[in-house]
């Protein structure tokens, strides 16, 4: 059992590497996933029922989606219509847009929830147009959301494991080259667990550390 | 595409379902003993209980799954890929059902655990007429919903050889040079029934709603 795991020690290029993939991906996903959801939640919102029910639809059929399903549709599925994508941007791509329905809804729930109050007080301080919403609706609405958006991020790095399938090497795929070149499945993907539960738990305290700043400004 | 291509999907619609339904029954009870371990605080077997939900709530199912599938054989167990699916699925789900059931347990007032222990209630008696009927009822939202979540994780199986609705698509589309068409199908299964469970859950917390407002 020590042997083996020296094995991996001595592929740790390899692991990193996959660990290094996992985190751009995820990060990169996590970037434009929550941008594209803020783009989408006033739709969410609006009180025209037409586009109401197109957004709320578009959300809720996304998220009924598996994702390992839904990243075979954009990689097998998108070249019988002309869109020839490699792995990198399928991969990115089916995790962004995924992710982009969970991020609205979630921003569209925190959005629902907060006071106010403070928003119409930073009119009478004679905030005005971007600046309103850049010091007074974005701070708390961010902070607010950010155990959410924390678990989403979660989701994502899990998700991210799925894309071993169309041979991106991230993490998963990183430990599954290791097994099958020395054959110690042990500890290849003991390792692996041990990295993302590590990711996890790095962003679970990430998201703690903004819960004692968002506690600390009420 | 054919009809018989139409019906394998269909076939492994029902693996999934089997799979999916089995999971669920391990699961739950599975997640309750888990819960009420860490609830108990009985020595040292909570603490060991909170690290591993902690690691298994972090880890992608592929991974785990392709842990069982590979490492079970190497140490002598032998498995094969329905068994590793289903053990994956079990130990993912049960995780997950373990935190939905420890914050009821956590929520749960304890006034009313001290009042049945006043009356001269056992301690499974306590559990069995006054906990676990009010528990069930207020975690059975977010219980309907881990459903959702697991089903949502099942194509996963495929990367083992289990033939399930999206291992089954994906063979047709080979088999056939079009892709697309036996995605979309698989598509059209997964989506009403993840949305149906969906609808379940977000009912059940209306109706508890109601209930407790009354």
């Amino acid at each position: 059992m020590r042997h083996d795991f020296l094995v991996v020690w001595g592929e740790r290029g390899l692991l990193l590497s996959g660990l290094g993939n996992t985190v751009v991906l995820s990060l990169a996903a996590t970037i434009a996933a929550l941008g594209l959801g803020a783009a989408l939640a006033p739709g969410l919102m609006a009180a025209r029922g037409r586009y109401r029910l197109a957004f709320t639809g578009f959300v809720d059929g996304l998220r009924c989606i598996p994702f390992l399903l839904f990243a075979y549709i954009v990689y097998y599925g998108l070249p019988s219509l002309g869109l020839n994508l490699d792995n990198w941007t399928a991969g990115l791509a089916a995790l962004t847009i995924y992710n982009t329905a969970y991020m609205a809804e979630i921003l569209r729930g925190a959005w629902a929830t907060q006071p106010r109050d403070p928003v119409d007080a930073g009119y009478a301080f004679g905030f005005t147009g971007v600046g309103h919403f850049r010091r007074i609706v974005l701070p708390p609405l961010l902070l607010s959301a950010a155990p959410v958006v924390g678990n989403q991020v979660i989701q994502i790095v899990k998700d991210s494991a799925f894309l071993t399938v169309i041979a991106l090497p991230e993490l998963t795929h990183a430990a599954s080259s290791i097994q099958s070149r020395h054959y110690i499945p042990f500890a290849a993907f003991i390792t692996a667990v041990l990295l993302y539960w590590m990711l996890c738990l790095a962003i679970e305290a990430g998201v703690a550390c903004l819960g004692r700043v968002a506690e600390a400004r009420r | 595409m054919s009809a018989a291509d139409i019906l394998a999907i269909l076939q492994g619609a029902a693996t999934t379902a089997t799979l999916s339904l089995t999971a669920i029954c391990l699961g739950l009870p599975l997640g309750l003993a888990l819960a009420l371990a860490r609830w108990a605080n009985i020595p040292i077997v909570a603490p060991f209980v909170a690290v591993y939900v902690s690691i298994l709530r972090a880890t992608p199912l592929v991974t785990l799954l392709l842990l069982l599938f590979f490492a079970l054989p190497s140490i002598g167990v032998p498995i094969g890929a329905v068994a590793a699916a289903l053990v994956a699925l079990t130990m993912n789900t049960s995780a997950f059902n373990c935190e939905v059931w420890r914050a009821g347990l956590m929520n749960f007032p304890k006034d009313q655990f001290e009042a049945a222990q006043s009356v001269g209630m056992r301690r499974r008696q306590r559990l069995q007429r006054i906990v676990l009927p009010q528990v069930l009822r207020a975690c059975l939202p977010g219980l309907v919903n881990e459903i959702s979540l697991l089903i949502k994780v099942t194509p996963v199986l495929a990367v083992v050889g289990v033939v399930d609705i999206t291992r089954a698509a994906v063979r047709i589309g080979a088999e056939t040079y079009d892709p697309l068409p036996p995605l979309l199908v698989a598509l059209a299964i997964y989506v009403p029934m993840v949305y149906a469970i969906v609808r379940v859950a977000r009912l059940t917390e209306r109706r508890l709603a109601q209930t407790e407002a009354a």
